[in-house]
């Protein structure tokens, strides 16, 4: 088990320096630092001289990959790649190109991304795995054709229509919770709970049919009919046979999107005006902030192997026949 | 007979589907004794586990009794509530399953699958009871075994499990839905045998569903024959045996291959299964039977007691159909009708010479996957299977015989050793030059069903391989040659455009034949051919195949764990364990004389439909070692009941008993030379055998 997860570990810094490579050259080879002073600068103010001098101000005047001009090590280390790149691997993710600190903005605003993501993780689990095991329930009835028709008509509505449909009715007519906006500190439960409400609605219908899924897959199975034969209540025979088997897939596939949630939600963030790192990516893009995005895709790749190897051993827990080796 | 325990009355069971119900059982009555073990016979789909489990009311969602009753003691199961069943179930009827594989909880612990029976009769501690079930149902060191989930046990394992969870509740009745199906005969011997002490001690009844005549012989006291979706005959399984009644039932027999049989035709029952879509106003089985006249296509044949205690349901034994009468007619058909050419194709050199073929996996661990040992999943195989000649390869599951097949194949690259076809080294050959030789050699598999792609049709199947090794130059003359294959293995030419789902098992297996002889091979392998089909349509596989070597001088390597079907059909016999040879010779030296304890173990452990021949068992205790970490010493020492002290310090050698016949057991050479050492094993004991010509 140990050995596993270092022989994963060690996998995992390849795959990092490969993602980092590529980012590296989508950002800076297609579009070069000049483009990129044009773009901060604006249409009008343009002059060589102007370029010039924003990219001194934020590091891009020096070449890509090898300095030949420098000295020693130094052909190397005082390049753009090793400058913004490289310090990548140490989680050092250096200043945006308006200045901040990035780190700094990441760690204040991972708090009201997780404040969001979590409840609406955990609480979404419950509500579609106790919807998926009613239906199952009821398999084969009106019932199950109605719920089913309901999930597919639930996960077809774009998540856009949920929020401005929530902020509407709740938020506007209803006049419970603020429309949008944020407050730190204990004040902000009344602006998290209405995005939270949204998020989990909008991921009932999808979440919901495929737990049904699986839920009516292990209720084929031979060991239920050796549990019905053995004469237990259909209350034993769906929670102690079918739920813990039926946990198995649905708890890896939770593993896998954990540490995204720090990622948190581009689309419910700005919509709702949270200070969150959804909304701290979508604004680097208006600006073209490419050192933020840099840093939020190279975040996001390690988030996401750690997430694999999370489910790996997840896996160990819930099943008893999986054991790394 | 006393007041019956069970009483099935008229059981209707359909099948809702799209196209209408499905009528999978048809009126079906049983009478279940306390006490008795009662067998229900029949092929698959004949509705036979459908009736148990419609008296379980287990049936799936689809299913639905539509008529009947079915009585224990007073009370009519069908119309209990569902909460008054489940205190039935589990208590007074009690379920065994064909696969224990998938019939366990994977996730739940075995302990706690047992207690959960126990716990419904009161709340508190059930260890020691859990404990004392699983040590009744022979499983050794229990307090370990309790704590283990499923995959951490045996087939055979699981399967005492399963019955410990039946016993858990003391049923008055087990009923039993193909317990041994998956499990080997060494194997099915040991359940089978713990079925009846338990019975024995606890006096259950047993409720029997089998499709095996052995199993049947071996266990029962009353017989019932199921086809079609209703029983065709009941009777007591001497009388059943001694001589059965129906037709079906006589076919059945017939179709059985045996050492009596050999060179001549099986019987096989012609045509198959009518669908159960529809009503019958008539017999089922006439359509099938050598001696259907007029009454049997007009009327239902009703349940007729032609001998005290048996019933039969055929118009062969009703006065009321006069002028026919079983007595004028003998049952003839096209049993035993010898094969066209039999004498033996004399045996000249060999076409395949396999010298200590060794296939090893490597087990890796630790951080960097090193390799910490190999997995010896054939370890120094040596045959020779001369032209026109069948050498069948036997074992029990995990012994290393399909890996063999695979080995020669090349599918598998063999660790070392030689596989030599007509004096070519298969395992120096690559590329190309493997691929032109693949025309010589090809191989059937077990299952029909997954080994052909289900979206190409069945002509594009067969053109394939004649494509890959340039036979026939145009379409035009490849269509040609599929059609005279598909004449050759007894189907139409129209059934090039259909795919393989729309066949029955038996047909697919033709395809595979034919698939296999499309590029006119000079070997085939056949991998247990016909273990996935039943016994009527295993005869028709058999007999084809026979035809086949006849006509075109095919050698096969036959790996089968059937030993009937070895008897009938080949001529050598190599039986393995544990990734070695044990025993060879002639089908009649190792199956009539056989001299490894391995071998006659085997032999003993083979239900037979002769229950007059009482036949010591032979028990081996335990389940068959890992190949990762085989036994010290002759491999099969642990299980072995003749076993000696020198038997645990090296493998024997190979002792010679004629030329043909050979067994590597120290009971007949000293083996004092036979040094096991890691690689030089059989070269050690190739010089220092001894030829102990057998004496009679």
């Amino acid at each position: 088990m140990i050995a596993y997860i270092i022989r994963r570990t060690l996998y995992a810094v390849p795959i990092l320096i490969g993602v980092n490579l590529l980012t590296f050259f989508l950002f800076f080879v297609v579009n070069s630092p000049d483009d990129m002073a044009r773009m901060h600068l604006g249409m009008k103010r343009v002059t060589p001289a102007a370029v010039e001098q924003w990219k001194h101000a934020h590091g891009y005047d020096q070449p890509l990959l090898w300095n030949a001009a420098a000295g020693g090590a130094a052909k190397l280390t005082d390049t753009i790649f090793y400058a913004k790149s490289v310090r990548l691997f140490m989680f050092d993710f250096g200043r945006s190109d308006e200045g901040r600190d990035i780190g700094y903005d990441i760690r204040q605003r991972m708090w009201p991304s997780l404040a969001i993501a979590i409840p609406t993780l955990l609480i979404g689990l419950l509500v579609n795995i106790t919807f998926a095991m009613l239906i199952a329930f009821f398999r084969g009835t009106a019932f199950d054709l109605a719920a089913v028709v309901l999930c597919v008509m639930m996960m077809s509505v774009s998540t856009l229509f949920y929020i401005i449909g929530g902020q509407f009715l709740i938020g506007k007519i209803f006049d419970l919770v603020p429309i949008s906006g944020y407050l730190p500190g204990i004040e902000a439960w009344k602006f998290l709970i209405l995005p939270v409400a949204v998020g989990i609605v909008s991921g009932i219908g999808m979440g919901t049919r495929w737990y049904r899924t699986i839920f009516l897959e292990e209720l084929g199975k031979d060991y239920i009919r050796t549990a019905r034969a053995k004469g237990l209540s259909e209350r034993l025979v769906l929670f102690r046979h079918a739920l813990r088997n039926a946990l198995v897939p649905i708890l890896t596939g939770i593993v896998a999107v954990l540490p995204l949630l720090f990622m948190g939600s581009l689309l419910l963030e700005s919509f709702f005006g949270i200070p969150g790192l959804g909304s701290y990516t979508i604004d680097a893009i208006n600006s073209q902030d490419f050192a933020i995005v840099r840093a939020m895709v190279f975040l996001g790749s390690a988030l996401y192997i750690i997430g694999l190897l999370l489910t790996d051993i997840s896996y160990t827990v819930v099943d008893p026949r999986v054991r790394l080796r | 007979m006393s007041e019956p325990l069970l009483e099935v009355r008229g059981l209707k069971t359909w099948f809702d589907t799209a196209g209408g119900p499905i009528r999978a059982v048809e009126g079906v009555d049983l009478s279940i004794a306390r006490g008795e073990t009662f067998a229900l016979l029949g092929e698959s789909g004949c509705g036979k586990s459908m009736t148990a489990l419609s008296i379980m009311r287990l049936l799936p969602a689809a299913g639905r009794v539509v008529a009947g009753e079915v009585r224990l003691g007073a009370r009519n199961l069908l119309a209990l509530p569902e909460m008054a069943m489940r205190g039935v179930r589990g208590r007074q009827l009690a379920m065994i399953f064909q696969e224990p594989q998938s019939s366990l909880n994977p996730v739940l612990s075995v302990g706690t699958q047992i207690a959960e029976t126990l716990r419904r009769r009161g709340k508190g501690s059930h260890e020691r009871r859990v404990l004392d079930l699983l040590d009744a149902v022979g499983i050794p060191d229990p307090p370990r075994r309790a704590r283990e989930y499923p995959h951490q046990l045996s087939g055979g394992m699981k399967q005492r499990v399963m019955i410990a969870i039946a016993l858990a509740g003391e049923p008055e009745l087990l009923i039993a839905d193909e317990p041994t199906t998956a499990l080997d005969v060494t194997i099915q011997a040991q359940v089978l045998a713990l079925l009846r002490d338990l019975q024995r001690r606890t006096g259950m009844a047993l409720l029997l569903i089998t499709h095996d005549l052995g199993v049947v012989a071996e266990m029962a006291d009353r017989v019932a024959v199921m086809y079609a979706g209703h029983v065709v005959e009941q009777a007591p399984a001497t009388a059943f045996f001694a001589q059965p009644a129906h037709p079906y039932s006589r076919k059945l027999f017939a179709s059985l291959p045996n050492l009596g049989k050999r060179a001549t035709r099986l019987a096989v029952i012609r045509g198959s299964v009518p669908s159960l879509a529809h009503e019958f106003k008539a017999c089922r089985f006439e359509a099938r039977c050598d001696y259907a006249w007029s009454a049997c296509r007009e009327t239902l044949p009703r349940w007729l007691e032609h001998e005290p205690g048996r019933r039969v349901r055929c118009h062969l034994y009703d006065p009321a159909q006069a002028g026919e009468s079983l007595t004028d007619r003998d049952f003839v058909g096209d049993t035993g009708k010898p094969m066209a050419g039999t004498e033996p194709i004399p045996v000249r050199g060999s076409l395949l010479q396999v010298d200590n073929l060794k296939v090893h996996f490597p087990i890796h661990a630790g951080l960097f996957k090193r390799v910490v040992g190999h997995v010896r999943a054939v370890d120094g195989v040596s045959l020779a299977i001369p032209p026109g000649r069948t050498l069948a390869l036997v074992g029990e599951s995990g012994c290393g015989k399909t890996t063999v097949g695979k080995g020669i194949l090349q599918l598998l690259r063999p660790s070392a050793g030689s596989v030599q076809y007509a004096g070519e080294e298969l395992t120096r050959l690559g590329g190309r030059a493997l691929r032109r030789r693949r025309k010589e050699l090809q191989i059937i598999f077990q299952d029909p069903y997954s080994s052909m792609n289900p979206r190409m049709m069945i002509g594009d199947i067969l053109e394939e391989g004649m494509i890959a090794q340039r036979i026939g130059r145009t379409r035009a003359a490849r269509l040609e040659r599929v059609a005279a294959l598909l004449a050759q293995v007894g189907l139409d030419a129209d059934v090039m455009r259909r795919y393989p789902h729309e066949f029955s098992g038996g047909q697919r297996q033709r395809i595979c034949i034919a698939r296999a002889l499309a590029v006119d091979p000079k070997l085939i392998i056949c991998d247990e051919p016909t273990s996935a089909l039943d016994v009527s349509v295993q005869a028709q596989i058999l007999n084809l195949l026979q035809e086949l070597q006849q006509r075109l001088g095919l050698s096969y390597l036959f790996i089968t764990h059937n030993l009937a079907v070895v008897e009938y059909l080949a001529h050598e016999v190599a039986v393995m364990y544990l990734g070695r040879v044990v025993e060879q010779g002639t089908v009649e030296e190792v199956l009539h004389a056989p001299r490894h304890p391995y071998t006659r173990a085997l032999l003993s452990a083979v239900p037979t439909v002769d229950p007059q021949s009482k036949r010591e068992i032979i028990r081996l205790a335990g389940d068959l070692p890992s190949p990762a970490n085989p036994p010290a010493g002759c491999h099969f020492h642990p299980r072995c009941p003749q076993a000696m002290p020198q038997c645990r310090e090296g493998y024997p050698g190979a002792t010679h008993f004629s030329t043909t016949h050979s067994a590597r057991c120290y009971l007949y050479g000293d083996g004092a030379y036979a040094q096991d050492a890691e690689n030089g094993a059989y070269a050690a004991t190739e010089k220092t055998e001894r030829h102990v010509i057998r004496s009679r």
